[in-house]
C-alpha cells in the first residue's frame, strides 16, 4: 500500500518547542519524550486533551503550565469523550467562521486508556470522530505510585502486584489494546516506541492526516516504575522492539504492516535483566515465567506475521 | 413580544422545543427514562434539519457530560439531559463542569435512585448533586420547563456568572404529561440568545490551559472564586428574569408565593407538587386556617433573604421534601429552610415531611393532614418536627 | 509565585499564558551535568530529539547546547549520542 513518509531526518523536525521545559516529570521520563515528539509532528495548530496522568499533573501545577497549545484536562477516564465534544463542536464552529481550525489530539496513559478509559475510547472510535488518540504506555498507574494496570506485562512487579513469596508479580498477560482498537475498524492504528523516534513521528503525522479516528499505542519506558537508570529510557525503548516484546506495526484500513523486522531478535532476557521490576524473575523458582513470556512473545510475533500476510489479501 | 403560539407539549417536548430555538451548537446525550423524549425529539429535529446542531450519541452519561464540557470549552452553546442513575453516573463530571466554569444547561427529569430500581418521580437525583456547584432551578409545570430552559442559557452564559445550570422537571408527572404551553416565536428566541461568543475557549491563537493541577496552595482560592460566582447569580438573576419578561410576557422570580400575604401556616415545596399544595391551602382556608404555599424556582444558590422575608410572621412551616437524606435531621429542602429561619425573630415551628418517593402519589388531603400536625405540634409548644413521612404504608 | 488572594485567580484556575513553566528552573534537580565535546559532535541532533525537558537548544545551524537552567541530568543525551560526544560529569 501507498504510505507517505513525512520526516526523513532530524532536521525535518521543527525547532519550535510546544511543550516544556520546566515541567515536573522525572529526569529521563519516557512519556515526556513522546509528548514533545508528537508535537513536533503536527501539521496545523492542535488542541490537546489530556487524561489525569503523570504528564497532566506534572505539566500543569497551578500556576505553571508547560504547554504552548490549548490544553484541556477534565478527568481520568473521559479523555476520548471530551475530545469527541471538542472535535464535533469545532467542526461546526469552523464551518461557521466562529473558530480557528485545529487538529485534536487526545493523550492518555495506559491507565486512562486500557482500563478506566476504555469505554470512552471505544465509544469515540465507534462514532468515528476525526481525532488522534495517543496512549502513552508506561505499563502501570505510575502517577499514583506504580500500581498495576491492564497494560502491565506478565511477571512485572508493581505496588499492587507485589513479587512476594507466594505470588511472583503480575500473573496476567498484557492486554492487547491495539487489537481492540483495530476491531473498531478505524482507518489508522499504530504501535510505536520512543526508541524509534523517526518511525514514531511519521506515525503521528500519518495519524493526523487520517480522515477519521486514529490511534497510536506508544511504549514509553518509565525509569522510576520499571527501575532502571534514567539514562537508559531510549535504550530500553529500543530493546523492547529488538526482543519483539513490543513489535512496531501499523494497521491502515485493516491492512497490517510491520515496520521493524530485525534479521534476528535478541532474547527477552536482554530486556528483562535491565529492569528492577523483573529482578525476581531471575530467581530459580521464577525462571519458568521468563520461558513462558518468551513463548508468548514468539507466538504473538508469529501471529502478527500471519496477520500481515493475510491482511494483504483482504 | 409578539403573538405567541399555544401548543400541547409534554414536559420533555417543551424542553426539546426550547433547545431547538436557542442556537445550541452541540448536544451529547444518553437516553434514560423519563428523559428519553427529550433526546429523541432533539434527534428528530437535527435529522430533519430543523436544528443546526451537532448531535453526539455518547455511550454513557459520564461521557455525555464529558463531551458536553469539551464542546463548551470549544466555544459552543451546549445542552444535555439526564435523570436518576444518569445524573448519579455523571456525578464527578458535574463537579468538573462547575469547576471549569462551563455554562452548560442540563435538563433533569427527576427520578428516584436505585437500588431498588424505580423509574418514577422523586428528587433524590438532583438532591444528591446539590453541592456540585450547579445553579439549580425547578419547573412546576410544562410551561416553566420550556421557559426555564431558555432562561437557563442566558443565566449560565452571563459573563459575571459562567456556571452550569440544571433545570429540573418532575419525571413522568411533567416529562410525560401534556400541558398547554405558550411558545415564543423562533426568531425572537434566537434574537434573545444569539450564537454564543465564548470568552474563554480552546483557541490556538490564544492557548489556555484548562483543568490544572491545583495543590493546597491554590485549590481553596479557586473554590472561593466559584462560590463568588454562585453569589453573583443572586445578584444578576432578577435582571435576567426581567429580560425574560420582555421576551415572553411571563415574569419569573426565585420564589412563588400563594396566599402568603397573611399566611400563618405555610407549605414549602419544590416542583409540580406546588399545584396540589395550593389546592390543600385553599381547602384549609375554607376551614379557617390561614394557609399559604411557598414554592421555589431557584434552589441553588439558596435565596435565603427572600425566604426569610416570606416566612417571617408565620406560625408553622411545613416543608415537603420529595427526597430523603438518610440519617439526616430532615429532607434537603427542610435543612435549607431551617437554617434560613434560624436567625429570624419569632421562629415558626418547622416540620420536615418526606413524601412521594419512587413516584408515590401525594394528595391534597395528605398535605392538609401534615399541616394540621404542624399546627398541633406548634400549639403544644414544640419547635420542630424532624423527618416525618407522608403516605408511606404502615405509617411513620 | 505566591497567591495573595482568591480574587487574583482567573475563573477555574485556568492559565491564560502559554509555557509559564519556564519560570520554574528544573536545573536545580540534577546531580550530574552533561558536557558536549564539540570536537566529536556531528550535529546529528539525537540528543536534542530525545531530551525529555527539553534542555537542549538547537540553533539555525543545528548546533546544540545544553540549557543548564532546565537540565535534570538524566543522561539520555549521553546514552543516545552515536559518537559519545557527551559525558556526564558529577555536579
Amino acid at each position: 500500500m501507498e504510505v507517505k513518509t513525512y520526516f526523513r531526518r532530524a532536521t525535518d523536525l521543527p525547532r519550535e518547542e510546544l511543550f516544556g521545559p520546566g515541567h515536573r516529570l522525572c529526569a529521563g521520563c519516557g512519556p515526556a519524550i513522546a509528548v514533545r515528539l508528537a508535537l513536533k509532528a503536527i501539521r496545523k495548530p492542535v488542541i490537546v486533551v489530556n487524561a489525569t496522568s503523570c504528564v497532566e499533573v506534572a505539566s500543569t501545577p497551578y500556576p505553571y503550565t508547560a504547554w504552548a497549545v490549548p490544553w484541556v484536562h477534565v478527568l481520568f477516564e473521559n479523555t476520548a469523550a471530551v475530545a469527541s465534544g471538542i472535535v464535533e463542536t469545532l467542526d461546526k464552529l469552523v464551518k461557521e467562521g466562529r473558530a480557528e481550525d485545529a487538529d485534536v489530539i487526545a493523550i492518555g496513559g495506559d491507565g486512562g486508556t486500557f482500563d478506566i478509559g476504555l469505554q470512552a475510547l471505544s465509544g469515540a472510535l465507534e462514532r468515528g470522530h476525526k481525532f488522534l488518540y495517543i496512549c502513552l504506555d508506561n505499563e502501570a498507574y505510575m502517577n499514583t505510585g506504580i500500581q498495576r494496570s491492564g497494560a502491565t506485562p506478565r511477571g512485572a512487579e508493581t505496588t499492587t502486584s507485589f513479587a512476594g513469596k507466594v505470588i511472583p508479580g503480575k500473573l496476567e498477560y498484557k492486554k492487547d489494546l491495539a487489537s481492540i482498537v483495530v476491531a473498531h475498524a478505524v482507518p489508522y492504528v499504530a504501535t510505536a516506541s520512543i526508541g524509534y523516534w523517526l518511525d514514531y513521528v511519521n506515525k503521528v503525522r500519518r495519524a493526523l492526516e487520517t480522515d477519521g479516528p486514529s490511534f497510536i499505542h506508544v511504549l514509553t519506558p518509565c525509569q522510576t516504575g520499571w527501575r532502571f537508570d534514567a539514562s537508559k529510557t531510549v535504550e530500553i525503548g529500543k530493546l523492547a522492539v529488538e526482543t519483539k516484546i513490543f513489535p512496531l506495526y501499523e494497521v491502515i484500513n485493516g491492512v497490517y504492516r510491520i515496520n521493524v523486522k530485525p534479521k534476528s531478535f535478541k532474547p527477552i532476557e536482554e530486556y528483562l535483566k535491565l529492569q528492577g521490576r523483573f529482578k525476581h524473575l531471575f530467581e530459580p523458582q521464577n525462571r519458568h515465567i521468563i520461558d513462558e513470556i518468551q513463548q508468548q512473545v514468539d507466538a504473538r510475533w508469529k501471529r502478527l506475521l500471519v496477520l500481515e500476510e493475510a491482511s494483504q489479501r483482504w | 413580544m409578539t403573538t405567541a403560539k399555544v401548543i400541547g407539549l409534554r414536559g420533555d417536548d417543551a424542553v426539546a422545543y426550547a433547545v431547538k430555538q436557542c442556537n445550541v451548537d452541540c448536544i451529547a446525550a444518553y437516553p434514560i427514562t423519563p428523559q428519553t423524549i427529550i433526546v429523541e425529539t432533539l434527534s428528530k429535529f437535527v435529522s430533519n434539519g430543523e436544528m443546526n446542531a451537532k448531535y453526539i450519541n455518547v455511550e454513557s452519561e459520564h461521557s455525555a457530560m464529558s463531551a458536553t464540557i469539551g464542546a463548551c470549552l470549544a466555544g459552543g452553546r451546549v445542552f444535555t439531559a439526564t435523570a436518576s442513575q444518569g445524573l448519579a453516573l455523571m456525578h464527578e463530571v458535574l463537579y468538573a463542569a462547575s469547576g471549569l466554569r462551563c455554562p452548560i444547561v442540563l435538563a433533569v427529569a427527576n427520578r428516584a435512585l436505585s437500588a431498588p430500581i424505580n423509574i418514577h418521580c422523586d428528587h433524590s437525583d438532583v438532591m444528591g448533586s446539590r453541592d456540585s456547584g450547579w445553579v439549580i432551578l425547578f419547573a412546576e409545570n410544562c410551561q416553566e420547563a420550556y421557559d426555564l430552559t431558555i432562561l437557563a442559557f442566558k443565566l449560565a452564559e452571563d459573563e459575571d456568572i459562567l456556571l452550569p445550570v440544571m433545570v429540573n422537571l418532575d419525571g413522568f408527572i411533567l416529562s410525560h404529561s401534556l400541558e398547554r404551553v405558550e411558545v415564543i416565536p423562533d426568531e425572537e428566541v434566537k434574537r434573545w440568545l444569539p450564537p454564543r461568543q465564548a470568552k474563554y475557549k480552546v483557541d490556538p491563537k490564544n492557548p489556555i490551559t484548562f483543568g490544572v493541577f491545583s495543590l493546597f496552595d491554590s485549590y481553596f482560592e479557586i473554590k472561593r472564586g466559584q462560590e463568588d460566582a454562585m453569589r453573583m447569580v443572586l445578584k444578576k438573576i432578577p435582571e435576567i428574569y426581567d429580560k425574560f419578561y420582555e421576551l415572553s410576557g411571563r415574569q419569573y422570580s426565585n420564589l412563588v408565593k400563594y396566599k402568603m400575604d397573611d399566611a400563618e401556616h405555610v407549605i414549602v415545596v419544590l416542583g409540580s407538587t406546588a399545584g396540589t399544595a395550593r389546592h390543600a391551602a385553599d381547602r384549609l382556608r375554607e376551614e379557617g386556617i390561614k394557609a399559604g404555599v411557598l414554592s421555589l424556582h431557584l434552589f441553588r444558590p439558596f435565596p435565603t433573604k427572600e425566604v426569610q422575608k416570606s416566612l417571617s410572621n408565620t406560625k408553622t412551616v411545613t416543608v415537603m421534601d420529595r427526597a430523603i437524606s438518610f440519617g439526616a435531621q430532615g429532607g434537603p429542602l427542610f435543612e435549607d429552610i431551617a437554617t434560613a429561619l434560624y436567625d429570624t425573630p419569632n421562629r415558626p415551628l418547622i416540620a420536615s415531611y418526606i413524601y412521594g418517593l419512587g413516584g408515590r402519589d401525594i394528595t391534597s388531603r395528605q398535605i392538609r393532614e401534615a399541616v394540621r400536625k404542624s399546627i398541633q405540634a406548634q400549639e403544644e409548644g414544640k419547635k420542630i418536627i424532624r423527618m416525618g413521612f407522608i403516605g408511606v404504608k404502615g405509617g411513620e | 509565585m505566591g497567591i495573595a488572594s482568591w480574587k487574583e485567580i482567573p475563573l477555574g484556575g485556568i492559565i491564560l499564558e502559554p509555557r509559564t513553566s519556564l519560570k520554574y528552573k528544573t536545573g536545580s534537580w540534577r546531580s550530574s551535568t552533561p558536557k558536549i565535546d564539540y570536537n566529536k559532535c556531528i550535529r546529528c541532533l539525537f540528543c536534542w530529539i530525545y531530551c525529555p525537558e527539553p534542555a537542549i537548544t538547537r540553533d539555525e545551524e543545528n548546533n546544540v547546547t545544553i540549557d543548564l537552567d532546565y537540565c535534570k541530568g538524566c543522561g539520555i543525551c549521553a546514552n543516545v549520542c552515536p559518537v559519545k560526544a557527551i559525558t556526564m560529569e558529577a555536579l
